[in-house]
Parts: C-alpha cells; structure tokens; sequence
C-alpha cells in the first residue's frame, strides 16, 4: 500500500485529493444547502441569508406553516412509521427463514431459487409496483364476487397493500444480509449445545440468533430505511390517508412549488437517516471485527 | 427412513414461506402482467393489439428510443466519474481518510430520493442558489432556469445513481493486490498501460456490476426525471404510470411494462455476452 501510494504520489497527489473533494461536494453539497435553508428567515427556499429562525418547523401563522403543525404532514410521518416498522418486521422474519433455507438445506432447485430471490431488487420498481397493483386487483375482485363486496378491500390499494409491496423487495435485501452471517457460523457450536442436552429449537434460539444479532440489527435499519424512502413501488399501492407515506405527500407537493417547510422535513429526515446509518454502519463494522 | 420424513418436515418449515413470499409477491404478480398485456380491454379477448400500439405510435416510440439512449449515456458518464473516485478511495488515499470519505459519500444515499431532488430544485430553480450566485459574482443580472431540461436531468440521474456504480468497482478494487501493481511497474508498465492491463481487468466484474445496477435505475426513474424535467421529460415509465394511474388502463400499461422489462433484460444480457461477464459470479 505504502509503496504504490507513494508511487502515484510523485505522479500528482494533489490531482486525486481535489478529485475525490469535488466528487464529495457533488454527492453533500446539494443536502448541506438544503439543510442551512431550513433555519432562513426567508419566506423563499433561496439565498440571500436573512437571519435564523425555527419558523419552518414550529412556525402555526398561515403564511409559515411550521412542519410540525401542519396535520397532513404530520399524518404521513406517522403513516410511514407504521409502514416501515411493520415492513421491517415481516422482511427480518423473512430473511432469518431464507437464510437457513439456503444455507442449511439441500434440495434440487436451490441455485435456480436463490437466483429467483434476487428478482424484486432488479426489477424497476415500477414494473414491481403495476405488476403487484394488477395481482392483487385481480383477486380481491374475485373475493368481491365470492363472498360479497368489500370481501377483498383489504387487497385495495391502502396500508396493507403497501405493506406487501414493499416486502416484496425489502426482504430480499434481509435475507442476502443474514445469509451473508450465518455462512460464517460454525455449526458445531449448535451440536455441541445438543451434546450438552439443549433441544435443536432451544440451540438455535440462545446461539444460533445470537451469533445473528448483529446481522439482524443491520438488516432491520436497512430494511426500515428502504420503506421508509421507497416511492417507485409504494405509489401504486397506496389509496386513501391512511397510506399517503412521506414521499408520496413530498412527490405531490414538489409539483406545485417549493416551500421552505420542505427543508425542514429534510432536516428531519436527515438527522434521522444519519442516525440510523451510523448505527447500521458501527455494527457492520462490529461484524467484520467478529 | 424415519430420519428422512424428519429432515423433509425440516425443509418444508422453511421452504413454504420462501415460496410463498417469492410466489404470490413475486412471481404470480409477473405472470399477471404478462397475460394482462395480451388481453384486450374492452372485449376481454386475447390480442396483440396493446403492443401494437406501441410500434404503431410514433410518439411512444420516440420516448421509449429517448429513454434508452439517456440511460445508457447517464450510465457512461456515471462509469467515467465513478471509477476515478473508487480507484484513489482504495488504491491511493490512507485508511483513515477512505472510511471518512465513503461516509460522505454513502450518507446522503440512506436519504429518500425526494429530498435529494429537492435538493437539486433548490439550487436549479429560477429563483434558486445558483442562480442568485451568478447575479452576486456579476455574471448575469436575471435569474435564470436551470430546471426542465436535458442537462438537469442527465445531472439528477448521475446524482442519484452514482453510489451504486463506486461500492461495486471499490470491492473489486480491493481484492487487487497491490504487488500486482507493483509488478507491472517493476517490469517496465507506466501508469496508463498498469491501468490497462492490470486494474481494468481485474475491476471488469464491479464495472459491470455498477453498470447494470446504475442503467436498470436509471431505466426505471421516475421520481427525479419528472420533477428536474418537468413536462417535457420524456420518460417511458410516464406512459406506465399514466395508463395505470391516469386512465386506469391496466392492458395497456402492462404491454409498457412489458416492454420495458424484456428491454432491460436484453441490454443487460448482451452487455453481458459482449464482455465476457458472468452475473452471478460478478455478484
């Protein structure tokens, strides 16, 4: 490393530092003004700078609707929570399965299933989205037919719809990362616990999923994360309040002009996001250290 | 005997629920796409009418052949800014620096797209940052448009792809060893012919898978095209959204669906074939 370092260091150093600084300032700039323009006591989401305020957040005069006392906003917040963790819950329940599927059992079709598996993340999401909207269509108006209208609302558009959609991706992302982690279990560990008079369930609930914690935990932030941000799919899906997510409000109001109340809800967004991802990141981190 | 029914109940615990989830969120969905495409809408027969339509319509056409080359482009010009980026985070700058650096640079990818084209419309708009920056340094005295345009949109598209184009290429740089570098130079290489024989090669599989991840969202945007390009963005996933969406025409959408799918499936194939690479071995 020292060496080829220094190698390409007599070429230009400095050339490649300023490099990676521009691709840096691509990649944060755009967020970083978006966050400084949410504090402008400015009634547009532009420079000049005319001094701090809180007034996009908890501002309630009609001309400054802070974030927190606007109610629709304030509904999709609660609304993508709710997505999120019950999409969460579903794709780590998921995952944990898939993964002792794959990594645990031999049957014919194995490498065909896996590879079958990976096809809701490569898929566009909107192809996703339609190809699940028609589906379901499809056979809630024939539960409607079966046993009386309403039988198949709960295939509509709506929360639970939403919910499905997204775990139609969300988990395949789970499983790849707990696969990844229990490949690198030694399963003697688990024996020797039968050895020493443990039931198999007993085994693998205080080793096996111990050994997977952290796996587990990255996967669930990630998990969350992509629900939380997803639009491509999620659009399709969602029908009246009770699933209008924070991207689908931000997509609609964007159309209509920018007000700086949507700096705030990036601000939020990205305090957050950030949280969360350092906490994902620190524990791959303690993963590879394993 | 005994032993096999007991490992077989083993599989099915954990076969069933891959197979439904995989199944009925997967591939039943598809499989309905697939036959709604080749009904008609109003006489329920089967019929070649919805693809038809596509080939017939000069105007789908056009944004469907729109599409496809700015998908491609944006994935070139994302390659040539990636790979610089990927090869000096792992091959030249220290370790400390590198684990800083990806964090810049991965962040503001956990945050929804929304906000990141938010971003973009903060500065581009006609009122917007860049706008009032080139009125305070004198370069122009009226604001300026940046937004609805091709340039925006090429630009929106590379911001919101370019992640997935530098974690690939930045693993395979990493299993390179650097002795190998070292070689070329020892047997008498210079940076461009190293670059050449040692580092592109042995980069290829993140380079392609980079590709594919970066081509197949661009393909599939829609949130950043429509609202940098406004009206006149000229992206065929529209056409999906407004036949689903707009007119309630699930045929007809499930053709551009279609369509779109074995598109990218095809240009993913013969990249594939082109160059030698292996998928599943790439990933």
């Amino acid at each position: 490393m020292f060496i080829v370092k220094n190698k390409f260091k007599s070429l230009s150093y400095w050339f490649y530092y300023s490099y990676v600084v521009l691709v840096l300032i691509f990649t944060a700039g755009p967020l970083l003004v978006t966050f400084i323009l949410a504090f402008n006591n400015s009634p547009a989401a532009s420079f000049p700078w005319q001094g701090f305020t809180l007034d996009w957040f908890s501002s309630s005069t009609p001309e400054r609707e802070g974030l927190f006392n606007d109610p629709r906003m304030m509904m999709a917040i609660g609304t993508s929570l709710k997505v999120a963790t019950a999409v969460t819950i579903i794709s780590i329940l998921l995952g944990i399965n898939n993964a002792f599927l794959f990594v645990r059992e031999k049957f014919v079709g194995k490498e065909f299933l896996y590879m079958l598996m990976l096809g809701p993340l490569v898929v566009p999401g909107v192809v996703l989205g339609t190809s699940i909207l028609s589906f379901t269509h499809s056979i809630a108006n024939s539960l409607d037919m079966a046993f009386g209208a309403g039988a198949g609302t709960f295939l509509r558009p709506g929360f639970w719809l939403v919910v499905l959609g997204q775990v139609s991706f969300v988990a395949t992302t789970t499983t790849l990362v707990i696969t990844a982690r229990l490949r690198k279990f030694d399963q003697s560990l688990e024996e020797a616990a039968m050895d020493l008079g443990s039931t198999r369930a007993r085994a693998i609930l205080s080793i096996t999923l111990r050994f997977l914690t952290p796996a587990i935990v990255g996967a669930a932030i990630v998990a969350f994360l992509f629900s939380f941000e997803n639009f491509n799919t999620t659009y399709f899906l969602s029908g009246p309040a009770d699933s209008t997510t924070v991207p689908i409000i931000l997509y609609s109001r964007l159309r209509f002009g920018l007000s700086p109340q949507i700096n705030a809800v990036s601000v939020l967004l990205m305090v957050s996001t950030g949280i969360l991802g350092l906490i994902a990141f620190l524990f791959q981190k303690g993963d590879d250290a394993a | 005997m005994l032993e096999k029914i007991k490992n077989s109940k083993g599989l099915m615990l954990v076969l069933v629920p891959h197979l439904v989830w995989i199944g009925v969120l997967f591939v039943l969905p598809h499989i309905k796409l697939f036959g709604l495409s080749f009904v008609d809408r109003r006489s329920g027969e089967v019929t070649l009418g919805n693809y038809m339509k596509f080939f017939e319509s000069e105007l789908y056409r056009d944004v469907f052949m729109h599409t496809a080359l700015f998908a491609i482009l944006v994935t070139l010009i994302t390659l040539a800014i990636a790979f610089p980026t990927a090869f000096i985070i792992t091959k030249i700058l220290g370790k400390k620096m590198k684990a800083a650096l990806l964090l810049g640079i991965v962040l503001p990818y956990w945050i929804s797209e929304l906000i990141r084209v938010f971003a973009w419309m903060v500065l581009l708009r006609e009122t917007g940052v860049v706008s009032y920056m080139l009125q305070a340094i004198g370069v122009t005295s009226q604001n300026i448009e940046f937004l609805y345009q091709n340039g925006t949109i090429v630009i929106g598209l590379v911001y919101t792809s370019i992640l997935f184009m530098i974690i690939p290429i930045m693993n395979s740089l990493d299993s390179l060893d650097n002795s190998l570098i070292e070689a070329s130079y020892d047997l008498g290489g210079n940076f461009w012919s190293t670059m050449k024989e040692i580092i592109i090669p042995h980069a290829a599989p993140g380079i392609m898978v980079g590709s594919v991840m970066v081509f197949m969202l661009n393909l599939g945007n829609y949130v950043t095209v429509t609202l940098l390009g406004g009206k006149n963005s000229l992206w065929f996933t529209e056409n999906i959204y407004n036949q689903f969406i707009v007119r309630f025409n699930h045929n007809q959408g499930a053709a551009f669906g279609v369509i779109l799918l074995t598109f990218s499936v095809l240009v993913v194939w013969i990249s594939l074939k082109v160059t030698g690479q292996d998928m599943a071995e790439a990933m």
